[in-house]
């Protein structure tokens, strides 16, 4: 029998939306570590430590996030891990959220001025005091505004989560299609409840643009 | 750990493969064609001074930007046919693809518009060129200019993102992944050799990127 696609539905989908949310979510936290950690061998004066963090930057920057995610999908159950695949969309999603947030960041601390290196070595901070007390508090205000830009990225690549059958807003989707027949209004709706959450994010990034430019 | 990687088992379908990458690139060059005209259009209708045109213009710009491509794709391929529109699937895929390029470009080209200086558009009319005359001679190559690092790394991200239209069974390079996989079960083989694939189509497109800038734009003098 064919069920129809009613309020039932609709509310099945937006539930579903609560693990586009915490996938995006714990991505981010595992991200936002590794980002920070490679945005600062990027940026520290030591070239080896240069040259790897931009491998690692250019390898998943220059590869589809499908890929890592079937690879990873694949590859941790070959390590003897459980084959979830929460902790392959996880891992997955947080190295690629860790290589952009890494670009990003490592933006914000390069446009602090050098003399603001110089002046804070000069009253012998350590480099750990100088990036602590001086440079991060300056890049932070920068890179808020593109950070908050590449979570509404992050949100909407967590949809390709779906393809290796976590269920979250889009594999919702799909199931309440298979179940509806009616593609046209779940795939709308599912569109409708992404925008909802990434026109929120990027209204915030333009709102928190501008006052920050302002501010400085 | 007792998995016995077998990249061998790959070896027959080289020829699937190098089909596969072909593909893609054929997809991503002909979306980057038709994408970019939309982007154009949509930026100029973006700028117009017609209301209407502004708002239509936006209202694309905003909904294809904050909605995720495979929904996109799923709405041209699965949702379509009910309004009567039946595409195969390299069709929509095309379509999707091109649709959401453009409003990536449409923002990337509205922003290389006020890049130029407006002294410099009243320079050009004070030695008595036309309109047309000082968009062909003074704003089109600086703006291009402008733009063209932006614009380039989001058509390698394109590039990279056709692995999605493999979800409406479009054929590129990554349906050739599934295809293999069906055929060996050696998936992880199969998935981490494709995805490095696209690392050499994206090594392919910065290159030509770099070459094409190198040749039109440094090459030329500052004016």
């Amino acid at each position: 029998m064919i069920r129809e696609f009613g309020p039932d539905e609709i509310a099945y989908l937006v539930f579903a939306a609560r693990w586009t949310i915490l996938l995006t979510a714990a991505s981010l936290v595992f991200g936002s570590i590794i980002g920070l950690a490679l945005a600062i061998l990027r940026i520290m004066p030591f070239r080896p430590a240069n040259l790897l963090a931009l491998a690692y930057v250019n390898l998943i920057q220059g590869t589809p996030l499908l890929g890592q995610l079937f690879v990873f999908f694949f590859g941790l159950s070959i390590l003897g891990l459980d084959v979830g695949a929460w902790p392959a969309a996880v891992t997955a999603f947080s190295l690629y959220a860790g290589a952009f947030l890494a670009e990003i960041w490592r933006g914000s601390l390069q446009s602090v001025p050098k003399t603001q290196w110089e002046a804070s070595a000069s009253l012998a901070l350590t480099y750990v005091q100088r990036l602590r007390y001086v440079i991060v508090p300056q890049a932070l205000r920068i890179s808020l505004p593109p950070t908050v830009g590449f979570v509404v990225q992050l949100v909407k690549n967590t949809s390709l989560a779906a393809l290796i059958g976590f269920v979250e807003l889009t594999r919702a989707g799909q199931i309440i299609n298979a179940a509806t027949y009616a593609p046209l209004k779940v795939y709308l709706t599912v569109a409708a409840i992404y925008f909802v959450i990434c026109f929120s994010l990027s209204m915030a990034s333009q709102r928190l643009e501008r006052k920050l430019h302002v501010a400085r | 750990m007792d998995y016995r990687f077998r990249f061998g088992a790959l070896a027959p379908y080289t020829d699937e493969i190098l089909e596969g990458m072909l593909l893609t690139l054929q997809l991503s060059v002909l979306t980057i064609l038709i994408g970019f005209t939309v982007g154009v259009v949509a930026a100029a209708m973006r700028t117009s001074s017609a209301k209407p045109l502004r708002w239509i213009a936006s209202v694309y710009v905003e909904t294809i930007r904050n909605t995720p491509l495979l929904v996109q794709l799923f709405i041209v391929f699965f949702g379509l046919p009910s309004l009567g529109l039946r595409l195969t699937a390299g069709e929509a895929a095309l379509i999707g693809l091109s649709i959401n390029l453009g409003a990536y470009t449409c923002e990337i080209v509205r922003a290389g518009i006020p890049s130029i200086p407006k002294s410099q558009l009243e320079a050009g009319y004070s030695l008595g060129l036309s309109r047309l005359q000082v968009f062909r001679h003074v704003v089109l190559f600086q703006a291009l200019k402008a733009i063209y690092p932006s614009l380039s790394s989001q058509f390698v991200l394109l590039m990279l993102a056709t692995s999605v239209v493999s979800a409406i069974s479009a054929n590129e390079l990554f349906h050739v992944a599934s295809f293999i996989d069906s055929r060996t079960f050696r998936s992880f083989e199969v998935y981490s050799v494709i995805t490095l694939g696209y690392l050499v189509l994206t090594i392919l497109f910065r290159v030509t990127f770099a070459a094409i800038y190198w040749f039109v734009f440094a090459r030329r003098p500052a004016r």
